[in-house]
């Protein structure tokens, strides 16, 4: 499994009422949620984003609420995987499992720039950017993680 | 092995003799929590995975409070899906328009929290019941629906920091005033997946609503949860509300800990959050010339009975400044009957105030109490993200129920003693 896309980079303690502010939590619909992805700190985030693009941030990523919206607005917006210093506990579970791919790599979160095409090869926990010819190093996800990503969520891995 | 507090919690929960910092366990739940906004992903969740039952109809909390009484025709769909799930599961403690409060003010009240307890939650507050000795701590809707259906919950058991603390509060200053010290002492990831374990001779001078108050901030240090030793003042709480049995758990006297801090609770003042993080902390009488257009009082961080004291104590007899909204929200009916009685619903609506009922509402941005442009509130709840109570352009100051009063009548953010 891998991942390959351009970068929207943002700095430390991206909280989850900018990723999705709750005053769009009157609905639980996974498409409306990421029509609002990132508007209060990226209002443009929604219109530049394509499928399998990468998201990176700083230290702390995703602190605040537990709302499960937050990781959901991201997966469904198209992005492939966030790397970050570190997350917040919550929502690092969060997107584990609703099958949203994330890795801790501070040297990747300092080095990358927005913009950069990155790849990833979650086997080997190797990011690699393309723009620096640069590559950074990242724990790969023991198997168990890789399952439920794979399955696309937790509760779909366990069905198997 | 010496364990700490939260780590003797979760061994006795999964079954095991003694657990270790990182190690992988499944552990049994005492108490499932939802709430209208992440209820409905998890009863998405748990019927598109098709279980068909839960596993333990009077252990899940179900409580309507964030966008309740509906705000709009969308959170009322979301209403309706709990209420028919609560229904069609016969969910004993589902909590709906007229017996509703705030969740992390309604379940102690109500006694479905216990010192010994393992809890989870969707709503990152759920860490507020550490305050009576149980390990509990906040999750998201996929684990919520996993947790209503199996009774089970995997956890990373966490290394511990210890927060000893000595000496007395001074008057106009409360655990609010604590917690936002300690914050901007150790920073918003400060204690990142660990727990917080606050003990020591100074819990003597710290009620069950400044434990509550701190508890429930431990999430803005990034911690799993926090957590007090039980003493006297906790079994006061309990023994009124917990009929059935529970087990009270203390720290090994060699538990290991990440790092120690003592703080010394008689040379804390009162404490202000500045925009837009919960680790901008600066003394009350420091800040200059901030004037609120809005002042809130209530939320699950500061919306109990002696919130609503300290508030009409200096309200009393006093009017909020010109230019000044100042929303009141009681975080229960019964503390909201119990400002009745006492008469300070008269004292705040004399002074200028609003009263609302139960409700989540302005604390996240959600309705009663919205923030145009550039505005600034002064409000005693827990966030002070960009754009969390209104519009992405306004500020929100966090501080104590003490704090805010005195802020709203003097028209700018004032220590109460200044007043």
């Amino acid at each position: 499994m891998n991942a390959n896309g351009f970068v929207h980079k943002y700095g430390d303690n991206v909280d989850t009422d900018v990723i999705i502010p709750a005053r769009y939590l009157n609905t639980a619909d996974h498409k409306e949620l990421a029509s609002h992805c990132m508007e209060d700190i990226d209002k443009d985030f929604v219109k530049k984003v394509n499928d399998g693009d990468i998201m990176v941030g700083g230290a702390n990523f995703g602190c605040g609420s537990s709302r499960e919206h937050a990781p959901i607005a991201i997966k469904k917006s198209g992005i492939s995987c966030v790397i970050a210093k570190t997350f917040a506990r919550i929502f690092y579970r969060n997107a584990i499992n609703i099958g949203l791919a994330i890795l801790e790599c501070p040297e990747a979160s300092e080095r990358i720039e927005a913009g950069d095409n990155v790849a990833i090869d979650f086997d080997t926990g190797v990011i690699t950017n393309i723009t620096k010819n640069e590559t950074y190093q990242a724990e790969p996800f023991p198997e168990f993680i890789k399952d439920i990503i794979n399955s696309d969520g937790l509760l779909n891995s366990l069905k198997k | 092995m010496a364990m700490t507090m939260t780590q003797k919690i979760l061994a006795a929960h999964a079954g095991l003799e003694s657990v270790k910092a990182g190690q992988l366990i499944m552990a049994n739940l005492d108490l499932v929590l939802g709430n209208d906004i992440t209820t409905p992903v998890a009863i998405n969740e748990f019927k598109s995975n098709g279980f068909e039952g839960v596993f333990d109809k009077n252990k899940i909390a179900l409580v309507m409070d964030h966008f309740v009484p509906n705000k709009d025709i969308k959170a009322a769909q979301q209403c309706k899906q709990c209420r028919l799930f609560a229904k069609s599961f016969n969910i004993k403690n589902y909590f709906d328009v007229g017996d509703m409060g705030i969740e992390h003010a309604l379940l102690p009240e109500k006694g479905l929290v216990a010192p010994g307890d393992c809890v989870i939650g969707a709503d990152s507050h759920t860490c507020t019941y550490g305050a009576l000795g149980a390990f509990s701590t906040g999750v998201g809707s996929t684990d919520m629906a996993a947790g209503m259906a199996t009774g089970k919950g995997w956890f990373k058991v966490p290394s511990a920091i210890k927060f000893n603390l000595v000496g007395e509060l001074k008057p106009h200053v409360s655990g609010k005033d604590v917690i936002l010290h300690i914050i901007g002492m150790i920073g918003v990831d400060g204690a990142l997946y660990r727990s917080m374990e606050f003990s020591g001779e100074g819990l003597k001078s710290l009620s069950i609503d400044d434990r509550l108050c701190m508890a429930n901030m431990a999430i803005e240090a990034g911690a799993k949860n926090g957590i007090f030793e039980v003493d006297e003042i906790t079994l006061a709480y309990i023994g009124e509300r917990v009929s059935r049995e529970y087990t009270v758990y203390s720290a090994d006297p060699d538990a290991e800990y990440d790092e120690t801090y003592t703080i010394d609770l008689s040379a804390i003042e009162s404490t202000v959050a500045c925009p837009h993080l919960p680790e901008n902390t600066r003394l009350a009488r420091e800040l200059g010339d901030v004037k609120p257009d809005q002042v809130v009082i209530g939320s699950c961080t500061n919306g109990r009975i002696s919130d609503m004291k300290a508030a009409a104590e200096i309200l009393k007899g006093k009017h909020v400044a010109d230019g000044v909204r100042c929303i009141i929200i009681p975080a229960t009916q019964s503390i909201y009957k119990e400002c009745i009685k006492r008469g300070y619903i008269d004292i705040f609506i004399d002074a200028g105030c609003v009263v609302s009922t139960p409700t989540c509402g302005p604390c996240l941005g959600g309705y009663m109490g919205i923030l145009a442009e550039d505005e600034i509130a002064v409000a005693t709840t827990n966030r002070n993200f960009v754009g969390r109570m209104g519009h992405v352009t306004s500020k929100i100051y966090l501080a104590s129920p003490e704090v805010a009063a005195s802020s709203a009548v003097a028209g700018k953010i004032v220590d109460p003693t200044e007043l």
